[in-house]
C-alpha cells in the first residue's frame, strides 16, 4: 500500500467514525498533540472527535538523510475522540485492519507506555503498540492537559506513518517508501520527496542556524503570548506557544542550551502552554 | 460452603504490575471478607495482561447470627430515659424485657441481628475493594470521567464477573454491573462466554486460548524457548526475570526462534543483547562451544497466526535488523574517531552546577588516581593517568548515547581498538564497579586506582557542598560511593592513608578550577599583593613566620589562596592589575567556588571520614561483626581500613578466650571504680603511680606488669602484630585478678587510696593501647 493511499485509508476510516477530518497545522510542532485540534480540545467538557495528518519537526533527530529510520521531518496521524469511547481499542485494531493489517497474521500488542509532554504539562495512560515487535502508534488516555484534570478524559492516537508504512510495505529504508503506487517514470518515493529535504535541513538546524536570531524569536514568542493573553485571546497565543517550543528544539540542536538551561527553558514553555489553557477556560466559561 | 469466583477485566494491564495486583486483590477480600466474619479455606489470585482473577472456596454462606442484650434504664425511669434509650437501641418500647437484679429492675433491649448473606458482604467488599485498589498509577476514562469521582482503574476496566455458586452476585460499579460472561483471547477466540464456576471457566479460558496461571505461561515460555534453543544445537541464556515480563505480556505464549544477519555480531555483545532484551524483550542464545553469543533470539508471540508464523518471524526480523544497524552504525562511527578526541565534548556536560563540568571530574580524577597509584601494589601511575583520562571518553559516543547502560563497556572497547594496553582499557570499563554490596570488586591495580578515584571525587565534592545523604535521600549515591571505597580498600588489603588521600582530593576540586582558568599568575600577583597587606597584620605576619603551615601548604600559590580566604578577596583584588574585565570576573568565578569549597573543606574533612567509618560498620554488621568492637577499635583515630579490621578481628578472637574475656571484665570494674572515685573526688587519677606508696605486693606487682604489658602491647602494634599486642595484654588477666581479690582500693589512707585509684588507671591506659575497651559491651 502505497504510503498517500495509507493516509487515504486512514482518513476515510476515521471519516466513518464520525471524526472531522483536519488539514495539518500550519506551524512547525514536535508532535501532533501540540496540534490545537488536540491539546485545546482535550480542555474542558465538549465532546470531540478529530482526525488528521500532522507533519512534526524533530530538528535532533536529523540524519542528513543518512540513516534509514531516522528524520528530523516526519508525519504523524492523530486521531482524538472526546470522550475516549468504550470500544476504542475495537476502533484502533479497525483502523489496522483498514491498512492492510491482517490480526490473524501479526502479533498485535499492547505495552505499556506512559505518556508524558513536560512542555504541555500533561500526561496520560496508555501503550505503544507492537505489531510483530515494532511500535506503530502511541495509544494515550489524557488525564491532564495544561495542568487541568481532563473532564471528560480523551482517548489519543498516534500512528508515526512512515514507520507503518514501512512495516506494511516491507522496506527497511525510508526513503524507499513507495509515495503514490504509481509504476516507471510516474513513480514517486518517499526518498524523492524528502532526502534532499532531509540534507538542507539537517545543515540548517546543526550547522547554520543563526543562535542569536533564535534566542530573540524565543524571548519574542514568549512576550508576544503574554501579551495575546492580556487581550484574552487564547488561541493566537497557543500560537506563540507552540512557535516557542520549536524555537527551543532549534537552539536545543544547535548545541547551545546547557543541561541546566535545558530544564529551565522547557519550564517556560510550559509556563505559555498552561497560561494558554488556563485562558480557555476562562474564555469559555469552564469549571477547572 | 460457597465457592467464589471474581475477575475483573480490562484493558492491558502493564506486566510489571500484574503479580502484585493479583496478590492485592486476594489480600483485600480476604481481609475484607474475614472482617466480616467470612473466613475463606483457600484464596488463589491470577492474572493476565487483560484479567484479573480470585477464586476462593470454603466460604460460609452466610455471616454468623449476632444477638446482642444491653440494659437500659429502671423500669421505673421517666419516660423521657425510655425514650431515649430505644431510639439509641433502635428498638420498639415493645420489645424490651425487664429484669431483677439487686440493684433492682432494669429494662433491657435484646437486639438480635441476623447474619448477612455471603453475596451481599462479597458484593460489599468487591465494591470496596475496586475503588480502593492500590494501583501504582491508575486513570479516567470514558463519558463517566467527566465526574471527578468516577472510578479509577489501572486501564479501562470493562466487565466484572462475579460468581457465588454459579450465581451472579448483585453488585454494579461506575455502571458495571457485575455478570457471568467473560471473553476469551483478543484475536484468536475474542467473543463473549459464559462460566459456571472456577473450573469451568479456567477450562473454558483454556478453549478460548487464554492461559489464566502466569506460573504456567512462564513454564510453557521456558520449556518451548529451552526446546528450541536445543533444536537449533544452542544453549539459551537463562533469564528468569525476563521471562516473568513476557509472561506478562501474553495470554497464549507462542515462542518462535528468529535469527539475525552474522555480521551484527562484530557489535559488542553486551550491545546486542541490551536491544534483544530490553528493547525487544527477546531471550538470546549462546553457542555452547565457543560461548558465544549466537545469531539466533527467540521472540514469544501472542497468537498462533493464521500462517505457519512466517510473517510474525519477518517482522520482528526486521525490527531487530533495523535497531542492530543502528547500534552497528554508531559502533563504526565510533570506531573511527579516538577517545580522546571526546574529551572536549565533555566540558559541555555539567556533573554539578557546583561541582564543574565532567572534563573537570576527568582531571581531577586523573590526578587522584596517579597519587592513590603509590598505595596500590603493582599500579603502574602513568597507567592509571591515562586510564581516567578515557574513563568518561565513552559518555559522548554515538553508542553511549543510544544505550546508556553500556557506559563503560564500550569505553573498553574503544580503548582497545585503539591500542591502549589490557590495564588502562580493562579499567575504563570497571571504573564504576563495584556498584552495590554484590557487585563483583576491581582487583586489577589500575582498575583499583581509578575506581577508588571516581569514588573519593564524588564524595568529596558532594560533602564539600554540603549535599550528604540524609535518612533515605541519597540523590548521588554517596552511600553506595562509600562502600565501593571500603570495598575497594579492604578487598585488596590496600594500606592507603584515608585522611590524607581525602585532604588529597578536596585540593584537586579548587586547584583544579583555578589552573584551569588559566589564572595561576594572577594568584600569585594576588600573593604579592596579600602581602602587602599582610605586612601591616600581625595575624597575617604570624601565618607566614609559621613554619608548619608552610610546609602545609607547600606553594607558594596554595598560600596565596590561603590568603584570599583569610582576607577577603575584593581587597586582595584592588592591589592587583587585570588586564581585562573578563581576567577579574574569571578569577571572581574561581574564587567563588573555591571558598564555597574551602568554606566546606571542613565538611569534607572532618565529616566524610566519620560518613566512612558509619558505612564500614554497617558493612561489617552484615557481615556479622559486632559493631561495639569495630566502635572500641575506631576509637583510636585511625584512617588505615585495612588495618582498623585486622585490629578488629585480633580484637574478636581475643575476646573469645577466657584470658580476653575476663581481662574485659577486670578492666570494666578498675573503670567503674575510677570513675564513680573521680566523680565523689572530682579529680582525675591519670596520673603516675608511686609504687612504693601502693602498700600491697599484689599492686606492686600489677603495677609492674602493666609497664611491661603496655611496652610489649606497644612493640606489637609498631609491627602491626595485633595479636601479639592482645598476647601481651592478656598477661595481665592474672595480676588484675589478684589485685582485686586481695586489695582493696579505697584504703583508709589517703595517699595509698590515690595511689591505687591511679594504678586503676593505669589498667585503663594499657588496655586502651589496644582498643577502647569502655566502648566493647558484656
Amino acid at each position: 500500500m502505497p504510503f498517500q493511499k495509507m493516509i487515504l485509508k486512514l482518513q476515510n476510516y476515521w471519516a466513518d467514525h464520525g471524526c472531522a477530518i483536519l488539514q495539518p497545522y500550519d506551524l512547525e510542532m514536535g508532535a501532533g498533540t501540540f496540534h490545537p485540534a488536540t491539546t485545546l480540545r482535550a480542555l474542558g467538557p465538549d465532546p470531540w472527535k478529530a482526525a488528521f495528518v500532522q507533519p512534526c519537526r524533530r530538528p535532533t533527530d536529523g540524519r542528513y538523510g543518512e540513516n534509514p529510520n531516522r528524520l528530523q521531518h516526519y508525519y504523524q496521524f492523530q486521531v482524538i475522540l472526546k470522550p475516549s469511547p468504550v470500544n476504542m481499542q475495537d476502533l484502533y485494531l479497525g483502523s489496522l485492519k483498514a491498512i492492510g493489517i491482517d490480526a490473524a497474521l501479526h502479533d498485535i500488542r499492547f505495552v505499556e507506555d506512559d505518556w508524558e509532554s513536560p512542555t504541555l504539562g500533561a500526561w496520560g495512560l496508555g501503550w505503544e503498540v507492537w505489531c510483530d515487535g515494532m511500535e506503530v502508534s502511541q495509544y494515550t488516555y489524557f488525564q491532564q492537559v495544561g495542568g487541568f484534570d481532563c473532564k471528560p478524559v480523551s482517548g489519543e492516537l498516534t500512528y508515526g506513518l512512515e514507520r507503518l508504512a514501512m512495516f506494511v510495505q516491507g522496506v527497511d529504508n525510508v526513503y524507499d517508501l513507495d509515495f503514490n503506487g504509481a509504476e516507471g517514470d510516474d513513480r514517486i518515493s518517499y526518498g524523492d520527496v524528502y532526502l534532499e529535504n532531509e540534507k538542507q535541513q539537517s545543515a540548517y538546524n546543526f550547522e547554520i542556524a543563526d543562535t542569536d536570531k533564535l534566542f530573540e524569536d524565543f524571548k519574542k514568542a514568549q512576550d508576544e503570548c503574554a501579551k495575546l493573553l492580556e487581550a484574552k485571546l487564547p488561541l493566537p497565543a497557543y500560537e506563540q506557544c507552540i512557535k516557542s517550543s520549536h524555537t527551543f528544539n532549534l537552539l536545543d540542536a544547535r548545541g547551545v542550551i546547557s543541561v541546566t538551561e535545558r530544564q529551565a527553558y522547557i519550564g517556560r514553555v510550559r509556563d505559555l502552554a498552561k497560561a494558554c489553557c488556563a485562558a480557555m477556560y476562562e474564555k469559555n466559561g469552564w469549571e477547572a | 460452603m460457597s465457592d467464589l469466583l471474581i475477575e475483573l477485566f480490562s484493558e492491558e494491564i502493564p506486566a510489571r504490575m500484574q503479580g502484585k495486583a493479583a496478590d492485592d486483590l486476594k489480600r483485600m477480600m480476604s481481609d475484607k471478607l474475614k472482617e466480616a466474619g467470612l473466613t475463606s479455606d483457600t484464596a488463589d489470585a491470577f492474572a493476565t495482561p487483560r484479567r484479573l482473577a480470585l477464586h476462593m472456596t470454603g466460604i460460609p454462606t452466610s455471616t454468623p447470627d449476632v444477638r446482642e442484650e444491653r440494659r437500659g434504664p429502671r423500669a421505673d425511669a421517666p419516660e423521657k430515659a425510655i425514650e431515649g434509650f430505644l431510639r439509641g437501641a433502635g428498638v420498639a418500647r415493645a420489645d424490651l424485657v425487664e429484669r431483677e437484679d439487686k440493684k433492682g429492675t432494669f429494662l433491657y433491649a435484646v437486639i438480635e441481628r441476623e447474619g448477612r448473606a455471603a453475596a451481599e458482604v462479597i458484593a460489599e467488599a468487591l465494591n470496596d475493594t475496586i475503588r480502593n485498589f492500590p494501583w501504582p498509577k491508575s486513570q479516567r476514562w470514558g463519558r463517566q470521567s467527566v465526574d471527578p469521582g468516577s472510578l479509577k482503574w489501572v486501564r479501562p476496566l470493562h466487565s466484572i464477573l462475579c460468581l457465588l455458586d454459579g450465581a451472579v452476585v448483585d453488585l454494579e460499579i461506575d455502571g458495571i454491573k457485575a455478570g457471568d460472561t467473560t471473553h476469551g483471547h483478543r484475536f484468536m477466540a475474542p467473543e463473549a462466554f459464559a462460566v459456571t464456576g472456577f473450573a469451568d471457566y479456567k477450562q473454558k479460558l483454556l478453549d478460548h486460548k487464554v492461559i489464566l496461571d502466569a506460573n504456567r505461561r512462564q513454564t510453557l515460555i521456558r520449556d518451548t524457548a529451552q526446546t528450541l534453543a536445543s533444536a537449533a544445537g544452542l544453549e539459551l541464556v537463562a533469564d528468569e526475570g525476563l521471562i516473568a515480563e513476557v509472561a506478562g505480556l501474553v495470554e497464549w505464549p507462542v515462542p518462535m526462534l528468529g535469527s539475525f544477519d552474522a555480521s551484527f555480531l562484530e557489535v559488542p555483545e553486551e550491545v546486542l543483547i541490551l536491544t534483544m532484551k530490553k528493547d525487544q524483550k527477546y531471550l538470546v542464545t549462546r553457542d555452547p562451544a565457543t560461548r558465544r553469543l549466537a545469531n539466533k533470539f527467540i521472540f514469544t508471540a501472542n497468537i498462533e497466526p493464521s500462517d505457519d508464523g512466517s510473517a510474525v518471524k519477518q517482522g520482528n526480523e526486521r525490527v531487530l535488523a533495523a535497531r542492530l544497524s543502528d547500534a552497528k552504525f554508531f559502533y563504526e562511527q565510533d570506531l573511527k574517531g579516538k577517545l580522546e578526541d571526546n574529551l572536549p565534548a565533555l566540558e559541555d556536560i555539567v556533573f554539578h552546577k557546583d561541582l564543574g563540568t565532567v572534563a573537570d571530574r576527568v582531571e581531577r580524577i586523573k590526578k587522584l588516581s596517579r597519587y592513590l597509584a603509590d598505595f596500590i601494589p603493582g599500579c603502574d601511575a602513568d597507567e592509571a593517568d591515562r586510564a581516567a583520562e578515557l574513563c568518561k571518553a565513552d559518555l559522548v559516543s554515538g553508542m553511549v548515547y543510544e544505550f546508556p547502560e553500556v557506559q563503560g563497556v564500550m569505553g573498553r572497547y574503544y580503548a582497545q581498538a585503539q591500542g591502549e594496553s589490557d590495564a588502562v582499557a580493562d579499567a575504563i570499563r570497571d571504573h564504576y564497579a563495584p556498584l552495590g554490596p554484590n557487585d563483583e570488586c576491581p582487583s586489577a591495580p589500575v582498575s583499583v586506582a581509578v575506581a577508588l578515584a571516581e569514588k573519593l571525587d564524588t564524595l568529596v565534592g558532594f560533602f564539600g557542598i554540603d549535599q550528604k545523604p540524609t535518612g533515605s535521600k541519597d540523590p548521588y549515591a554517596l552511600r553506595r560511593a562509600a562502600l565501593g571505597v571500603i570495598r575497594l580498600i579492604t578487598e585488596n588489603n590496600l594500606r592507603v592513608p584515608l585522611d590524607q588521600v581525602i585532604r588529597c582530593a578536596i585540593s584537586d576540586y579548587y586547584n583544579a578550577s583555578l589552573d584551569q582558568l588559566g589564572l595561576m599568575p594572577k594568584i600569585r600577583d594576588c600573593f604579592d599583593a596579600s602581602l602587602v597587606i599582610g605586612d601591616n597584620d600581625p595575624e597575617m605576619m604570624k601565618l607566614i613566620s609559621s613554619p608548619s603551615l608552610m610546609a602545609q601548604l607547600g606553594r607558594q600559590d596554595d598560600l596565596a589562596k590561603h590568603m584570599i580566604q583569610t582576607f577577603g578577596f575584593k581587597d586582595i583584588l584592588d592591589l592587583v592589575d587585570f588586564d581585562a574585565e573578563e581576567d577579574l570576573e574569571n578569577v571572581s568565578i574561581a574564587f567563588e567556588r573555591y571558598s564555597k569549597i574551602a568554606a566546606n573543606t571542613k565538611v569534607a574533612t572532618e565529616e566524610l571520614p566519620l560518613f566512612s567509618a558509619e558505612r564500614l560498620k554497617v558493612q561489617q554488621r552484615d557481615k556479622g561483626v559486632r559493631h561495639d568492637l569495630i566502635d572500641a577499635v575506631f576509637a583510636k583515630g585511625d584512617d588505615d581500613l585495612v588495618r582498623i579490621l585486622n585490629r578488629v578481628s585480633a580484637l574478636s578472637a581475643f575476646l573469645e578466650t577466657d584470658n580476653g574475656a575476663n581481662l574485659l571484665a577486670g578492666f570494666k570494674r578498675a573503670a567503674n571504680i575510677l570513675k564513680i572515685e573521680e566523680k565523689k573526688d572530682g579529680v582525675s587519677y591519670g596520673k603516675p603511680v608511686e609504687v612504693a606508696r601502693l602498700g600491697a605486693p599484689e599492686a606492686e606487682a600489677l603495677s609492674g606488669a602493666l609497664a611491661r604489658a603496655k611496652e610489649a602491647a606497644e612493640n606489637a602494634l609498631i609491627s602491626e602484630d595485633f595479636e601479639g599486642a592482645m598476647a601481651a595484654l592478656s598477661g595481665l588477666r592474672e595480676p588484675i585478678d589478684a589485685f582485686f581479690e586481695h586489695v582493696k582500693v579505697n584504703d583508709d589512707n589517703a595517699d595509698v587510696r590515690a595511689n591505687r585509684l591511679a594504678l586503676l588507671s593505669e589498667i585503663r591506659s594499657a588496655v586502651n593501647t589496644v582498643a577502647d575497651f569502655s566502648m566493647i559491651e558484656g
